[in-house]
């Protein structure tokens, strides 16, 4: 029977879950690399037992780990993440400019075809590419060039990109999404770059409606309809029928659209599942209950998952990356907190059930689904 | 044929013992100090090259790959004095040179 394998970057490690396709008996095995930061865990599409980790601290910087044997045994990598040429300047919190500097890569996307490509996108905001399996990245440099770019600002978390949407028929298409200065479009495999925030509104910004500087939280699509796109912004949800040209709101009845976390079924592209989060000042959920909510209908109408969720004194947050589905059927949701627990609904979100309860913050949940 | 017999110069070179921090002694995969040969005269700086030719996986992690900079919250301390801020110009002191003290490096406190 096949069975799924769920990669968990927390705050102090990463762990790895793994169960049959029944997912009600769980493994757990970690934490690697203890004590770390692990940003992201993600496995190849063309060789599941290649995984890659991006494995950093504020005391010895990034270091990118590769399994080559489905997370048993890891090698470091490459760490050398130059920008190209002068880095420049982008805005910082208080409005002063400051040089773009390197801190951390925030999200790992192996190629679908290539087990040794993978796109990385970083803090400060940049896309770097490896071709060799790690061992060495270059910077695609029409993105943090663009003539906006000394703009950007960052959000509460950095000027992070964290979010890399390529069409699956076209490589050279894709969107990344920068917090905080939107959603950008490129359809020449990376060389320029355009704005791509039309409908977008935010209150933070002096012109709410500006072309850029939106916080974007996170993006999803299903691969089946590239050009249908889902936003989580800081606050509203939104969704683009022209994969990212422009945007609509379809908040609908959540009872909060702030949040991080957003996913897309993955056999019924029009079901969406999002975590409203109370506010920008309250990183937790209303009224103290852990609630997923589904759209079925592709937003606008959404309604709440609580069955095996926290429904009282419940203060934790769930991460933009902290939010996955398998590919089984029915298909698996996976959501991580900050309080350190990862449920399961194998059943599409209508029953959960914690596969750990107490692991450090989590910070990324990425899911294999196994032969 | 020697490389004295060549005319180069011999070059001293002696054993410097390392306390590195735990986490890197994971990551280059190393139990208790790290010993390498470093030629005099001994700087910090050419302690850390000989480290990271001994342990490729450590590069970037002491220092900037680009710029050299000691990365922030790293600190060297040899026979009890900090060398943090002198890295090129500062012969280490004897019982580092000697091999009786070690060269420590220390992640800064941070935290509670």
């Amino acid at each position: 029977m096949s069975g799924v394998r769920v990669l968990v970057g927390t705050s102090k490690g990463a762990f790895l879950l793994t169960a049959d396709g029944h997912r009600e008996r769980w493994q757990v095995s970690g934490p690697l690399f203890g004590g770390w930061e692990i940003y992201h865990v993600a496995g190849s599409p063309a060789d599941p037992d290649r995984l890659f980790a991006s494995q950093s601290n504020g005391w010895f910087g990034q270091v990118v780990q590769r399994s080559d044997d489905g997370g048993t045994t890891w090698e470091p990598a490459g760490n050398d993440f130059a920008y190209e040429g002068d880095p420049g300047t982008h805005l910082y919190y208080d409005g002063s400019s400051r040089p773009w500097t390197f801190a951390r890569v925030w999200h790992l996307l192996p190629s679908a075809e290539d087990p040794d490509t993978v796109l990385a996108g970083v803090e400060d905001a940049a896309l770097f590419r490896t071709v060799d399996g790690g061992r060495s990245w270059s910077e695609l440099t029409g993105l943090r060039t663009h003539a906006s770019a000394s703009s950007w600002a960052p959000g509460a978390g950095g000027l992070c990109l964290h979010t890399i949407v390529p069409w699956p028929d076209d490589p050279a298409r894709m969107l990344v999404a920068i917090s905080a200065a939107g959603v950008l479009a490129t359809e020449d495999g990376g060389s320029t770059w355009k704005p791509a925030n039309t409908g977008l509104r935010s209150e933070f910004m002096p012109e709410p409606e500006a072309e850029v500087g939106h916080c974007v939280h996170k993006l999803v699509r299903h691969p089946s309809r590239p050009d249908v796109v889902f936003m989580q912004k800081h606050w509203d949800v939104m969704r683009s029928d022209d994969g990212g040209m422009s945007w609509r709101e379809i908040s609908g009845d959540l009872p909060t659209d702030f949040g991080f976390a957003i996913e897309v079924h993955a056999h019924e592209p029009d079901t969406v599942y999002v975590v409203p989060i109370t506010s920008d000042e309250q990183h937790y959920p209303p009224d103290g209950r852990l609630r997923v909510y589904r759209s079925r209908s592709g937003g606008d109408e959404w309604e709440p998952l609580t069955d095996g969720l926290p429904q009282s004194d419940c203060y934790v947050n769930v991460l933009r990356d902290a939010m996955a589905v398998d590919s089984m059927d029915p298909c698996g949701v996976y959501v991580g907190t900050t309080g350190g627990q990862v449920y399961v609904s194998p059943d599409g979100g209508d029953h959960w059930t914690p596969i750990v309860r107490d692991l450090p913050r989590v910070l990324s949940v990425e899911v294999q689904t196994l032969p | 044929m020697s490389a004295q017999e060549a005319g180069a110069a011999p070059e001293d070179t002696v054993s410097i013992r390392i306390v590195v921090p735990q986490q890197l002694r994971t990551l280059a995969r190393v139990t208790g100090d790290v010993v390498v040969e470093v030629a005099t005269p001994v700087t910090v700086g050419a302690v850390i090259d000989a480290l990271e030719v001994a342990h490729p996986a450590l590069a970037g992690t002491i220092r900037d790959r680009d710029t050299g900079r000691r990365r922030a919250m790293i600190r060297i301390y040899a026979d009890g004095q900090d060398y943090s801020d002198a890295w090129t110009d500062t012969e280490l002191p004897a019982p580092v040179v000697e091999g009786r003290e070690p060269l420590r490096l220390v992640g800064a406190i941070a935290g509670g």
